[in-house]
């Protein structure tokens, strides 16, 4: 049974937002977790987090960024069509309950997953200090839900065209040294800022959590491509994750499996460019 | 027009193979069945034995000599019935059943190594892939039950079990993780030893018996079991034995090291050996080396061989005799090209500084003294390390039964190595839930996984005619 588009939105250019009517996994989903969604018969099956869910609606929220074919091809969908298939909700639901005071990290299309956990985490009496960034203001989206779901919200560019010229370690260095006594620390984003964030907490022993963004194929634990290296025991981020202690995580050995299939997807591209010039 | 044959040739009717250097290059199927001449005279050559002892090596019962004499009498359309009265699924065990192990094994025609066993497999997939010519019929159905039974899993256990109940009336409910039905089936055995097409017109006559198939389904996330037990009246648990050992040496996170479940999936549920035209991508090395000597080994190598890899090698630590995998397979993959380095065990995977993998270190080995299993254990012969090349490398040495169902649901009773604990008729430890196929028993067969699928729906037709307010559910209906 196909998966029905309700709304589609560009938030910033080449970053889109996806409500589809899915109405079990959106009555199970739970911060932290993820989708595995299949366009049709010839496609591949990619990961997304649920960035948002509603349970009365049925509806789950996706948010991607168009980086190859598959997302190219889901960016060209809208309102009405549908998808083949989407398998959820997969991965361990984030740990949210009352530490004190969380730091919730998003970089880039991060933004998305770290919502609901930030939303999560003041519902549960946290004191949620929140930081976003993105290279440029003009890609930077949901200030405006993350400002809500947050006690304080802290923005910041590469290129300093919003917030604070920097990154967001800047800021979360900032905060651990004015003395604010962090209990955790949540970040969710391209796998060089995550590896940064657990840099700057590890000298202060604080507890930081990352989500890992592995190659999947099955996203049940049957195929083993999404392992990752944590502690030096090996796990299979879709179902033991994909959530992980950012102190223990391999991050050289996840940069260079996500480049595994570098010249295929180049390839996808080239070949989509050639049946498709439109796109 | 009859067709004659003068005496009882001893020796079987071949089937047609496509050519080693043809296949070695294409998915499609190698082994291409009898036509009606070859299957009739192969028939004609069965003893029609009064005791037959072939019935018993099949563990489903197939009624062995009656469908072969059907077929002799070309009365296909009685062969069909014969066949399906037992076997739910016959275009599928008459490919990738072990038959030399099981049914032909025990034939009167191979004993004392006189003649060859009357190949029982081969005419059982001619009479089915007659049928699926001549359009399936769907039997009546009786008038519905009122009852209702989830499968997990669409694997042939599962899929085995929901026709069944179907068959006699009950609503089954079937969900899947995967996009597709079929299990190993469809994920695992390649095109080439089982077209998906005949999956698909398996799964299509399930569907067509009322069963409602819901794919995309992960029990244990969507919903536990005891939500099901909430609103089905029995659930069958026949979730397979999915998850994929590694061998626990270095290198093995290196880019281009596959578990064979990955590999398989990739190649055969998301069609990569069709890339760029299908989305999911494969690497197709040079030199691929698989190690493992069972079925999924064979077939892991024989797809890498198809994938265009120029050389493929089997590492495996025991020897010839020992090789797990069905023989008419080895046959095949050595017809094909593949190197095979038996009494050879992996030491570590090399890896440039790329994170990619380069090699493997092996060591020769020798069998000693036989282990608690039986078969004789391999020991590492010092001095004899040496350097395989290689750019990809799949690991096919073996699975453990997929935990999630186990995981969510606590009172379930599980034994050593993840497996789910039944009786003969699949009950578990948990009143309404009944399990069966590899999740309980470890990889086997997919003759064994149906077999548990049909006595776990009779089991679980007893059950819920046994539970309160049967009749008057009945009456009503
Ligand atoms: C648990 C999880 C959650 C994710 N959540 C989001 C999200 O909310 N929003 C978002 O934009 N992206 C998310 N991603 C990443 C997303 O899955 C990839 O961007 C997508 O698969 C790229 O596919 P493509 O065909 O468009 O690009 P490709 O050209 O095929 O790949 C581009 C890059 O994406 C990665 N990738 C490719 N295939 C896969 C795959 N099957 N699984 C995972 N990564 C892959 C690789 O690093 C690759 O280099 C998530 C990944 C994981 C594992
Ligand atoms: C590569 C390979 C080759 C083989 N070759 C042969 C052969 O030639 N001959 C032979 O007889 N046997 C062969 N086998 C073994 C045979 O395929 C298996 O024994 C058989 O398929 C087991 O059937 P099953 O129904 O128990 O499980 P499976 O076929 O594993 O099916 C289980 C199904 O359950 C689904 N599932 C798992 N967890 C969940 C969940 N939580 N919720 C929903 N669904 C779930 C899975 O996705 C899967 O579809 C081979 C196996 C492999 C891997
Ligand atoms: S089901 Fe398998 S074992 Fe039984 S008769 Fe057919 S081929 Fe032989
Ligand atoms: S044992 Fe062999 S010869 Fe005898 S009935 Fe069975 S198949 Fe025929
Ligand atoms: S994606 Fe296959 S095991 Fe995690």
């Amino acid at each position: 049974m196909p998966f029905t588009i309700l709304k589609k939105q560009e938030l910033v250019p080449t970053l889109h937002r996806m409500d589809i009517a899915a109405p079990r996994v959106a009555e199970k989903a739970m911060p932290g977790q993820f989708v595995i969604l299949r366009i049709d018969e010839c496609g591949e099956r990619i990961p997304l987090t649920i960035a948002d869910f509603d349970a009365a609606d049925g509806t789950v929220t996706l948010i991607f960024q168009e980086i190859g074919k598959t997302t190219c091809q889901l960016a060209s969908l809208g309102a009405g069509d549908s998808i083949a298939d989407l398998a959820g909700p997969l991965g361990c639901a984030s740990t949210i309950e009352k530490f004190g005071t969380v730091v919730c990290v998003g970089g880039g299309v991060g933004i998305a997953p770290i919502f609901p956990i930030a939303r999560g985490l003041m519902e549960a009496g946290n004191k949620v200090i929140s930081i976003i960034g993105a290279r440029s203001a003009d890609i930077l989206f949901w200030e405006e839900r993350m400002k809500e779901a947050s006690s304080e919200l802290y923005v910041t560019t590469d290129d300093g065209t919003k917030g604070h010229h920097g990154f967001v370690t800047d800021i979360v260095q900032n905060v651990i040294e004015s003395g604010e006594q962090v209990d955790r620390v949540i970040a969710i984003g391209p796998p060089v800022m995550m590896r940064a964030v657990a840099g700057v907490t590890k000298p202060f022993g604080i507890k930081t959590v990352v989500s890992l963004n592995p190659i999947m194929v099955d996203g049940t634990g049957m195929c083993g491509a999404c392992r990752v290296l944590v502690g030096g025991v090996t796990k299979f981020a879709c179902v033991d994750g994909p959530e992980f202690d950012a102190h223990e995580v391999d991050f050289t050995l996840l940069m260079s499996r996500l480049a595994m299939y570098l010249p295929e997807e180049r390839e996808a591209l080239d070949y989509k460019a050639a049946e498709d010039p439109a796109v | 027009m009859k067709i004659k044959t003068e005496s009882k040739p001893e020796k079987r009717s071949k089937m047609a193979k496509q050519s080693p250097s043809k296949r070695r290059s294409n998915f499609e199927e190698v082994a291409l069945g009898y036509n009606r001449y070859e299957a009739v005279a192969e028939a004609n050559r069965c003893l029609n034995c009064k005791k037959p002892p072939c019935i018993e090596g099949c563990p489903v019962g197939v009624d062995i000599p009656r469908f072969i004499r059907q077929i002799a009498e070309e009365d296909f359309d009685s062969a069909v019935l014969t066949l399906k009265s037992t076997n739910s699924l016959p275009a599928i065990c008459g490919r990738v059943c072990p038959q030399e192990t099981q049914c032909e094994a025990v034939c009167v025609l191979g004993k004392g190594g006189k003649g060859d066993p009357i190949a029982i497999g081969g005419l059982e997939r001619f009479v089915a892939d007659y049928e699926m010519e001549e359009g399936v019929t769907i039997p009546d159905l009786p008038s519905p039950t009122g009852r209702r039974v989830a499968v997990v899993g669409a694997g042939p256990a599962g899929l085995t079990a929901a026709a069944e109940l179907a068959k006699i009336g009950h609503s089954v409910t079937v969900f899947e993780s995967l996009h597709a039905a079929g299990g190993v089936l469809v994920y695992g055995i390649p095109e080439f030893r089982l077209p998906k097409s005949i999956v698909a017109a398996e799964v299509d006559f399930i569907r067509r018996l009322g069963v409602d198939m819901r794919m995309n389904s992960v029990i244990g996330k969507i919903g536990t079991v005891d939500e099901l037990l909430r609103d089905y009246d029995a659930v069958f648990l026949g979730t397979g034995a999915g998850l994929p050992s590694f061998l626990g040496i270095d290198g093995e996170n290196l880019n281009g090291v596959y578990s064979a479940n990955e590999f398989l999936t990739r190649v055969n549920l998301m069609k990569a050996y069709l890339f760029p035209e299908f989305d999911t991508p494969v690497k197709k090395g040079r030199r691929t080396i698989v190690v493992g000597g069972g079925n999924v080994a064979m077939d892991s190598a024989r797809c890498a061989l198809r994938l265009g890899a120029g050389e493929v090698t089997i590492v495996y630590r025991r020897g010839e005799d020992e090789l797990p995998a069905r023989a008419e397979e080895v046959l095949n993959a050595k017809e094909e090209g593949i190197i095979f380095r038996l009494l050879t065990n992996p030491i570590r995977i090399l890896g440039d500084g790329n994170n990619w993998v380069t090699g493997m270190e092996c060591v020769n080995m020798e069998l000693c003294e036989p282990d608690e299993s039986g078969r004789c254990r391999p020991v590492p012969v010092p001095d004899t390390e040496h350097i395989i090349p290689a750019d990809v490398v799949v690991i096919a040495i073996g699975t453990s039964p997929n935990p999630l169902v186990s995981m969510t649901t606590p009172d379930l009773e599980i034994a050593g190595y993840g497996t789910i604990v039944a009786d003969e008729t699949g009950a578990t430890s948990k009143p309404g839930v009944f399990a069966g196929g590899d999740i309980v028993t470890g990889s086997a067969t997919v003759i064994s996984a149906m077999g548990a699928g049909k006595v776990a729906a009779k089991a679980i037709d007893e059950y819920v005619r046994g539970l309160s307010g049967y009749e008057n559910l009945l009456n009503i209906t």
